[in-house]
């Protein structure tokens, strides 16, 4: 467990170094520049290109929350039973479209920039959140149930004191998933005019300035593993307080 | 039902003047002559209507059949009526109230066949004729004015060049990841010390985004490819086929390793008893029992890799991988809205058609309760 947060707290100190402080490297990215080249991406800053990178996700990811956990609550009350079975299939069929592609298909119905990329975020966000979440709300043990009507808990009180935080652990692996893929789908955004980190990525490519590539890609790849790193942490942290 | 009105009233195609300018929009009622549209309105009214309406299964899927037939049939009519006046350059493309009316109907028709629940094979049947249908449709030439078939018609030869690239990306790198992360299942599934080492690497893995993986890979191959002797005449080189078919067996491995052991550990304790009981070698146990029982769970696992590899392999038209993917990205520098749906949507029909396959597939490989082995 020891080595893992060493680890960990050597990765944190990595990116922050290529994030805040890009010139240090210059020697480790240097052969990989064309002869007299740019070695080092200096177009824009990488803090703002990452805090742009990571708003974007960040906005998607949160509507898409909000969205899909409220659909799952209504499609799994009595009420909302009839649109289950539709809203499966929207579900499964919706996730067989390439994130790449969603991105694509919104550039003509919406224009280029950030607009359409936190769209298609979105809309892609929507389907593993809501998914789990509706795994989740309808898995719950039945005894557990009984026993929240028994002591008296009328029906809003069981969904936010009972359903929900039982839930949590399985919406939480919906939202993780979701944020995974918008991480990557976002660097595509950048072809559509969007600020991000695959600005970087794709100037290189465009220069044939492998520097710009690799530095680019381990920003990127090191942001994505770090979130997912510690939505996993949380994620056990919470079943584990829930088994106590 | 409110979405389906929406659709309606916005424009089913648009008209502009050339390839790259926005278009206006039209909708249905002026796409064409009152003797055609009316037909197609009142069929998708009613395809629409049945759809919607808690009838049997069957009724609903035939209303939403009918209305899927009205809309190419109006398509093919509204775009040679309104070519006719507009000029030399002038390019018709479906609008916002077609995608919205197709996604709606096939939908319903997804929700009518979920109801009747059909068998794989009769799912199989139908699939290969929608499939016909379509490849008559697309070759009998009724849709050759939009814009989309246009731009086809201008780039046949470079069209099937990255159709057969992509499918070979998806399925080449599904067939590598298959040949080394079944052994690896395997060897996990045996070894718990190994699985636990293995699958959180694979996972991290599977997180970094798909465009870092396809940079990182680059530089990786490019130096393999200057370094190695014969790797280059091998087409290893930092651009092209080589990374990104690199990059896609990496993301499969996870899903085909995890799977396996997940279909592996699924065989019911009570049938590896029996099989031991009847003197089975482990061999044996392997080949009989704990694979044919697991194949479900693994295929479901390829059948995420197929998916998967279908839609990144969109990305490697970034780094000079071919696929698909070049005519996204020119359609997107060049703002070229039908050359970006050149290349969309036959990955989103792939990878649709790919999903129906591989859930027929998985059904198949369910061992029947009764058991008659």
């Amino acid at each position: 467990m020891r080595w893992q947060n060493l680890l960990r707290g050597a990765l944190i100190a990595l990116l922050l170094a290529l994030v805040l402080r890009p010139v240090w490297f210059t020697p480790v990215f240097a052969p990989f520049a064309p002869e007299g080249g740019p070695v080092i991406y200096d177009r824009s800053s990488l803090l703002s290109l990452s805090l742009s990178h990571l708003g974007l996700v960040a906005l998607a990811s949160t509507a898409a929350t909000l969205v899909s956990v409220m659909l799952a609550i209504l499609v799994t009350r009595p009420a909302g039973a009839a649109f289950r079975p539709l809203s499966r299939t929207i579900t499964n069929m919706g996730q067989t479209f390439p994130p790449v592609a969603v991105l694509a298909l919104a550039v003509p119905s919406l224009g280029f920039g950030a607009g359409p990329t936190v769209v298609a975020l979105f809309l892609y966000g929507l389907l593993p959140i809501f998914e789990n979440a509706m795994t989740g709300l309808l898995t719950l043990p039945p005894a557990t149930m009984e026993a929240a009507r028994g002591i008296g808990l009328n029906r809003r009180q069981r969904l936010v004191r009972v359903e929900l935080p039982l839930a949590l652990p399985v919406i939480l692996t919906g939202i993780r998933l979701s944020v995974v893929i918008s991480l990557g789908t976002a660097t595509i955004g950048s072809t559509v005019a969007a600020r991000t980190l695959g600005e970087v990525i794709i100037s290189g490519l465009l220069t044939n300035n492998t520097a710009y590539v690799l530095q680019g890609g381990l920003i990127v790849g090191l942001f994505a593993v770090l979130i997912y790193d510690a939505m996993v942490q949380l994620e056990t942290r919470l079943s584990r307080r829930r088994a106590r | 039902m409110v979405l389906g009105l929406g659709a309606f009233l916005a424009p089913f195609m648009t008209l502009a003047a050339n390839r790259i300018v926005a278009g206006e929009g039209v909708p249905i009622w002026q796409s064409a002559g009152p003797g055609v549209t009316l037909p197609g309105l009142a069929a998708l009214s009613a395809g629409l209507a049945l759809g919607v309406l808690q009838i049997r299964p069957v009724l609903r899927l035939l209303g939403a059949a009918l209305g899927l037939a009205a809309l190419p049939w109006l398509l093919s009519q509204g775009a040679a009526t309104l070519l006719a006046g507009a000029g030399q350059y002038a390019r018709v493309s479906p609008g916002a109230g077609f995608w919205s009316l197709l996604v709606i109907l096939a939908l319903l028709a997804a929700d009518a066949l979920n109801g009747l629940s059909p068998g794989p094979l009769a799912r199989a049947g139908l699939l290969a004729a929608v499939l016909a249908l379509l490849a008559l449709l697309l070759g009998s030439g009724a849709l050759s004015d939009l814009s989309v078939m246009q731009e086809y018609a201008s780039r046949q030869g470079a069209f099937r060049d990255a159709a057969l690239r992509h499918l070979g990306l998806a399925f080449g790198s599904l067939a590598a990841a298959a040949v080394i992360g079944l052994p690896l299942g395997l060897a996990c599934y045996r070894r718990a010390r190994l699985r636990a080492a293995l699958l959180p690497v694979l996972s991290f893995l599977q997180t970094i985004p798909s465009l870092a993986m396809f940079g990182i890979m680059i530089p990786l191959l490019g130096w393999v490819g200057d370094s190695v002797p014969g790797a280059r005449a091998m087409g290893i080189a930092g651009i092209g086929f080589a990374p990104a078919f690199l990059a896609l067996v990496l993301y499969s491995l996870l899903p085909v390793v995890a799977n396996t052991v997940a279909g592996l550990q699924s065989t019911p304790p009570a049938a590896q008893e029996a099989a031991r009981g009847m003197g089975m070698t482990e061999r044996q146990r392997l080949l009989r029992i704990d694979l044919p029982l697991g194949l479900p769970v693994i295929l479901a696992g390829m059948r995420i890799v197929l998916l998967q590899n279908i839609g990144l392999a969109v990305i490697a038209g970034l780094i000079g991988g071919g696929g698909f993917g070049t005519f996204v990205f020119q359609g997107l520098n060049q703002t070229a809205t039908d050359l970006i749906l050149l290349g969309a949507l036959p990955t989103v029909a792939l990878a649709l058609v790919a999903a129906i396959v591989m859930d027929i597939l998985v059904e198949l490989a369910r061992p029947i309760p009764e058991g008659r082995s």
